[in-house]
């Protein structure tokens, strides 16, 4: 055997002198661009909702009058307050591989029962509130107890207590509004978070920098606390979770309930913006709460995705609900925009995973 | 063989008493449904308060149904289809999408059901037996009269925020809004499409799903197209609550019209506050009870209801509540408004 390999090559062997000798490597200079693009957005999840928001507002900046002032601009923002604090909320639950319908029936049965204590029933401000606060987190840990004892998906959990929550509000509320100015006599701190001051020709309301407060917060809790990595964690892998040694049910009840509670507060904050305590306002918070998450880069397959995304999700869609009005675009061409927003969302979720198979 | 005898023994006594039952209900009480957009709008609950008070005056079993949203076809669908099979006399309905739903209702009109739509007229009008309904034109009219006359010469300089219901631009929606415009003298051009008139004064349209938070949101955007807004129209009290908020917010509360219809008590108590300049009331117990009436009476004598003359449904009626009144546009002050508000 020895003295045959010393021998030199044998006859089939000499084509080898012709061949590369380079050491095999991926072909980079192709797609490279691409591909380096591929990675950026992989490892930064809200690239692409920050950019879009850029190129949306120099878009309209450019073609709507009155869009790019100082007074606008926090004017969007004071828009998408509620819609940014159920997001919080939503945000966490999609990290979990959820979903929750119920975010804003949660929200305005909170504010409702906020509303009949502290103006109808004269109950003190400072105990309405906490209550209200009390049942928002009641009614999160109703869902996260149906998902996670009865083993029900979030999906049909949520859909149907959406309908029970709504159904509550209209019962507690007879579908009536309670007005503003009976607000201002009986209970002014319902409205704490509608106050507003200007400062450089902008406008902010306390509720709107409340909301952009929470960002911060929970980007922290999630990053840098063990319940935030364990939320992340649940929600990419269930099973190695659990195998890892995290109590997934108790970490998913936990979610639900802050979640709820998180929608309470909104429900506080919406007496604020809307001025009086309206069940029939934010009928379709529930979907916009998931559309701002989905526009933010947040997977629906959970595990992935940052809470900043869900911020500048809600802002791209107040910017273009702003912009296209101030442009003098019909309402119906609103929400077609909105919807081709979220399905490029999706679309390019789906091809950022793709690099990580 | 003895198991199956015994089946089909019962299989024969289910159907009888399936027979008998509703035969004998029907000998006993004249059944008569109420359908609703839905059940959260404070108008739909007054009407249905009107018409069960009504029913169990005269001895009629209402059923009642509403859709889950404005706008809600589906439900009503059903709805009807349920009330055709328990055998009613009547169905009185507010229509979702007035178009849509005929088909169903001709299945009903041929099965010798008197079908009434409320509030709002099917397309075409002649589809529903008869029509119980407050004229919205009328009723926006009044409000642009009302608006026009309060600024008497400076109505040829006003800026005019529309605050509408939504996109889908319903019956009830373009009515108002096209009437409001008529009656401040400004040219509509087609009076079944919003937003296609060119006067300058008109700063812009926008939506409000008819409650608060769509009210100030729509405000504030089209208080950002032109700052010196001084009339704003809204399509229910709700927005004009919510527009309101927005105007506070902006600074610009005071010398801005704010004029809407309904009727509502909280709306009437924003007249009385000054917040509502005037509003349009209607009557949606009127109409309920009234079809109710006309339900029992065709039960009895097979005579169908007639139109007001001179137009293609029964007016129920519209009064401008204000307490500024401007000459010759009658109208009654919050007071009294309050004593005949719904809600």
């Amino acid at each position: 055997m020895t003295s045959e390999t010393t021998r030199g090559p044998q006859e089939f062997e000499k084509v080898l002198a012709d061949s590369a000798t380079e050491v095999a490597q991926f072909e980079l200079e192709d797609n490279n661009l691409l591909r380096r693009l591929h990675h950026f957005l992989h490892a930064n999840p809200t690239a692409v909702p920050v950019i879009v928001l850029i190129i949306s507002i120099l878009m309209f900046g450019a073609i709507a009058n009155n869009f790019f002032t100082a007074f606008n601009m926090t004017l969007i923002i004071q828009q998408v307050t509620i819609i940014g604090i159920l997001g919080v909320a939503q945000t966490l639950i999609i990290l979990t591989a959820g979903i929750d319908l119920s975010v804003a029936a949660v929200m305005m049965l909170s504010a409702v029962l906020m509303g009949n204590l502290a103006v109808n029933m004269g109950v003190p401000t400072v105990l309405a509130i906490p209550f209200g606060v009390l049942v928002g987190a009641a009614c999160g840990g109703a869902n996260g107890l149906l998902v996670t004892r009865f083993r029900l998906p979030p999906f049909i959990v949520t859909l149907g207590t959406w309908k029970i929550f709504f159904a509550l509000n209209l019962y507690f509320s007879g579908g009536q509004s309670i007005r503003s100015q009976d607000i201002d006599q009986a209970a002014p701190a319902l409205k704490l978070f509608g106050d507003s001051f200007q400062l450089l020709g902008a406008q902010f309301t306390t509720g709107s920098l409340l909301m952009l407060l929470l960002f911060p917060l929970f980007y922290y809790i999630l990053n840098w606390t063990p319940w935030g990595r364990h939320v992340y964690a649940v929600g990419d892998d269930i099973d190695a979770a659990r195998l890892s040694g995290i109590r997934t049910r108790r970490v998913l009840l936990s979610v639900y309930a802050l979640a709820g509670a998180l929608c309470a507060l909104a429900g506080w904050v919406s007496i604020g913006r809307v001025g009086s305590v309206s069940p029939q306002s934010f009928f379709e918070g529930n979907l916009d709460a998931i559309t701002a998450v989905v526009i933010g880069g947040t997977s629906l397959f959970g595990g992935r995705g940052s809470i900043f995304g869900t911020l500048v999700g809600a802002l791209i869609v107040g910017v273009f609900r702003s912009g296209l009005n101030l442009s003098g675009v019909d309402v119906l061409w609103q929400q077609f925009a909105v919807g081709a927003l979220i399905i490029l969302a999706v679309a390019i979720d789906q091809w950022i995973r793709k690099v990580s198979s | 063989m003895i198991s199956r005898k015994f089946l089909v023994s019962a299989a024969a006594g289910v159907v009888s008493l399936a027979v008998l039952g509703p035969t004998t209900a029907l000998a006993d009480s004249v059944i008569a449904g109420l359908i609703t957009k839905t059940n959260t709008n404070p108008f739909f609950v007054k009407m249905r308060e009107g018409a069960l008070e009504k029913a169990k005056q005269l001895g009629v079993e209402l059923r009642t149904y509403a859709g889950k949203y404005d706008g809600d076809n589906e439900a009503q669908v059903e709805a009807i289809e349920s009330l055709i099979a328990a055998g009613a006399k009547g169905i009185l309905i507010t229509p979702s999408d007035s178009a849509a739903i005929v088909p169903t209702i001709e299945k009903a009109r041929a099965a010798g059901i008197l079908v009434i739509a409320l509030d709002t007229k099917l397309e075409p009008a002649n589809a529903a037996d008869a029509t119980f309904a407050t004229d919205n034109f009328k009723a926006g009219e009044l409000i642009g009269q009302w608006a026009a006359g309060k600024l008497g010469a400076k109505a040829k300089d006003a800026r005019i925020a529309m605050l509408d219901l939504n996109a889908k631009e319903v019956s009830v929606d373009v009515a108002r809004d096209q009437g409001f415009l008529t009656g401040f003298g400004i040219d509509v051009k087609d009076p079944k499409d919003i937003g296609d008139e060119d006067d300058p004064r008109i700063v812009g349209n926008d939506a409000t799903d008819g409650a608060e938070e769509g009210g100030r949101r729509a405000m504030e955007n089209l208080l950002q197209r032109d700052p010196n807004v001084n009339v704003v129209y809204t399509i229910n009290e709700p927005a004009a609550a919510g527009a309101y908020e927005a105007l506070k917010a902006f600074g610009k509360q005071d010398g801005v019209l704010i004029v809407s219809i309904d009727g509502g008590c909280p709306g009437v108590k924003n007249v009385r506050d000054g917040i509502i300049g005037a509003t349009s009331m209607q009557f949606p117990l009127l109409m309920a009870s009234l079809g109710i009436e006309a339900v029992a009476e065709y039960a009895k004598t097979g005579k169908k209801p007639a139109p007001t003359p001179g137009l293609d449904f029964y007016n129920t009626g519209v009064e401008l509540v204000t307490d500024e009144p401007v000459d010759g546009i009658p109208s009654i002050s919050s007071a009294e408004g309050l004593k005949k508000c719904w809600g």
